[in-house]
């Protein structure tokens, strides 16, 4: 459960990113955030991943306010995400299976299982045949995949994807949205931030538009 | 519990790998350190081996009962009877005047001078062993003899030990100084490795955190490098020691053949090796958490 209420972001700087927002996206939503460049997206998923905190308003996850987080609970809670960002953040001196593994072994995963999950994530994004290999030798929608396999492979219960299907073509975007919807039916809880409009004439799910910052419609009631 | 341990295996293994992959760099480090080391502790080995030259020497104490010149034949038979009565005592023996002149005239040079003199002046004296060489007792034996009849003068012949004990007193506390000093620079010389590799898994350290790294996590094998740096170094310093004195004995045993005197060094005991190693390992973990403690905040989100 991920709630916002009268949230306002304003960036050192003073620039308002976002502007009195409130909703509420349930358990198991699928939830797509679209509006133009520099519209706050990708600013109302760093809120809810803790990696930027609200000037004012409150962000509940789970019930846990993340404004009010003390900084040895972050991680914790951070862990609850499936995170994909905007520009990927991948290791590029580690390779293919070295970037994956990484959530798992912050969590502590005994190695043969984490390999395992390694696996089967890269299996999920068709890049099992690159598992030893550096990044840089990918293609943008290769890097993206792997953003992808690194995001799910530790089975979060919320997938928070910013721009997932910036690199990818046609083909592969509509799987990747197969990928999502596939998630979402075993219960996991899909925000996405994108442009795509075909993502989501397939996938129908909720949208959220933001305009300068703002809601452009009237908060829509959480799903049923 | 499991996952912990083999967390930290794990993390171990990393940071062993890291430090072969770059080896150049790391030996350099571990050499830095090592030489740093070896000097106190090289200056501790030396101390140490003239420390027990010093007690094996003041472990046969001797008093020289010089009796005073007018004493006469039954003076000294008299206290060559309590000598032999006296339970501090475990041997003597009796120097006469005239030995002693004949001494001085053959083995000084002073044969001149002693022929030119009118009388003897040397006393008759004892050269006694005690049988217990702690000082206190030594004096009480001094003090005893004193009081004897016909007794001059009492000499207690560890004296020298005594300053000698007083002079690697001094020397101790130079080698605690320096050890200090060294020490403070390899907690330097890891502050500051560590800040290098902070600043180059920069981005690393950075995703980790954003998705769910704890700061320990993070923190942990950075100490684990200033840990094993230390460690290596310390074994550096050991093996440097050792060498030195291997070398050295090379040259002494010449040298006591000349002097006929057994000259060894001994190198560090089991127990000063451990002390070293845990020591060196301890100074470069808490030159890492030092450089953790204030590099990684730097790091730190809003
Ligand atoms: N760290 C920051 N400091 C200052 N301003 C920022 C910061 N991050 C974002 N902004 C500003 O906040 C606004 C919203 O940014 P955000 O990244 O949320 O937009 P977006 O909707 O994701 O855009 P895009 O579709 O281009 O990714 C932008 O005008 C941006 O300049
Ligand atoms: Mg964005």
């Amino acid at each position: 459960m991920i709630s916002f209420s009268r949230v306002y972001k304003r960036y050192p700087g003073g620039f308002e990113a976002l502007r009195d927002i409130s909703l509420a996206i349930a358990d198991g939503d699928m939830v797509f955030i679209t509006g133009h460049s520099g519209a706050g997206k990708s600013t109302l998923l760093k809120l809810m991943a803790a990696i930027e905190r609200p000037t004012s308003g409150s962000v509940l996850i789970n019930g846990q306010n993340v404004g009010t987080l003390r900084p040895r609970a972050i991680p914790f809670l951070r862990r609850n995400f499936g995170l994909i960002f905007q520009d990927h953040k991948l290791l590029f001196d580690r390779t293919v299976f070295e970037n994956v593994v990484l959530p798992l072994s912050i969590v502590g995963y005994e190695r043969r299982d984490a390999a395992r999950r390694v696996r089967a994530a890269l299996d999920k994004v068709g890049l099992l045949a690159k598992e030893k290999a550096y990044p840089v030798t990918l293609s943008g929608g290769e890097q993206q995949r792997l953003a992808i396999a690194r995001a799910i492979v530790h089975r979060p219960a919320m997938l928070l994807a910013d721009e997932p299907t910036g690199n990818l073509d046609a083909a592969y975007a509509g799987e990747l949205g197969e990928l999502c919807k596939s998630f979402n039916q075993v219960g996991v809880t899909v925000v996405i931030a994108t442009h795509d409009e075909h993502l989501a004439a397939r996938l129908k799910p909720r949208l959220i538009t933001l305009r300068n910052g703002a809601l452009a419609e009237a908060p829509v009631e959480a799903a049923a | 519990m499991r996952i912990w341990l083999s967390q930290h295996a794990r993390t171990l293994a990393a940071t062993l790998a890291r430090l072969v992959r770059s080896p150049v760099a790391s030996l350099l480090n571990v050499g830095v350190i090592g030489v740093a080391l070896a000097l106190p502790v090289g200056f501790h080995v030396g101390l140490a081996n003239l420390q027990a030259f010093a007690s094996e020497l003041a472990a046969a104490p001797q008093l020289s009962l010089f009796l005073a010149l007018e004493a006469s034949a039954s003076d000294v038979a008299q206290i060559d009877q309590r000598l032999k009565r006296h339970s501090g005592v475990r041997k003597y023996h009796y120097i006469s005047r005239e030995q002693a002149l004949r001494e001085i005239k053959t083995s000084t040079g002073l044969a001149d001078v002693v022929e030119s003199l009118s009388h003897n002046p040397l006393p008759d004296a004892f050269v006694v062993d005690a049988s217990d060489g702690a000082s206190q007792t030594l004096e009480a034996l001094r003090d005893e003899f004193k009081r004897w009849p016909k007794v001059a003068h009492v000499q207690l012949d560890s004296a020298w030990a005594q300053r000698l004990e007083a002079v690697l007193k001094l020397g101790r506390l130079a080698v605690l100084m320096l050890g200090a000093l060294l020490a403070f620079a390899l907690i330097a010389v890891t502050f500051n490795t560590i800040r290098l590799q902070i600043l180059t898994q920069r981005e690393e350290i950075e995703i980790a955190k954003l998705i769910g790294a704890t700061n320990p996590f993070i923190r942990r094998p950075f100490l684990y490098f200033g840990a094993l740096l230390g460690l290596a170094g310390g074994g550096a310093a050991w093996l440097i020691v050792l060498g030195g004195v291997y070398l050295l004995n090379d040259g002494l045993s010449d040298l006591s053949r000349l002097y006929g005197v057994p000259l060894r060094l001994h190198p560090l005991t089991a127990q000063d090796s451990l002390s070293l190693l845990l020591f060196s390992a301890w100074l470069g973990w808490f030159g890492a958490r030092l450089s953790v403690g204030r590099h990684l905040s730097e790091l730190e989100f809003r």
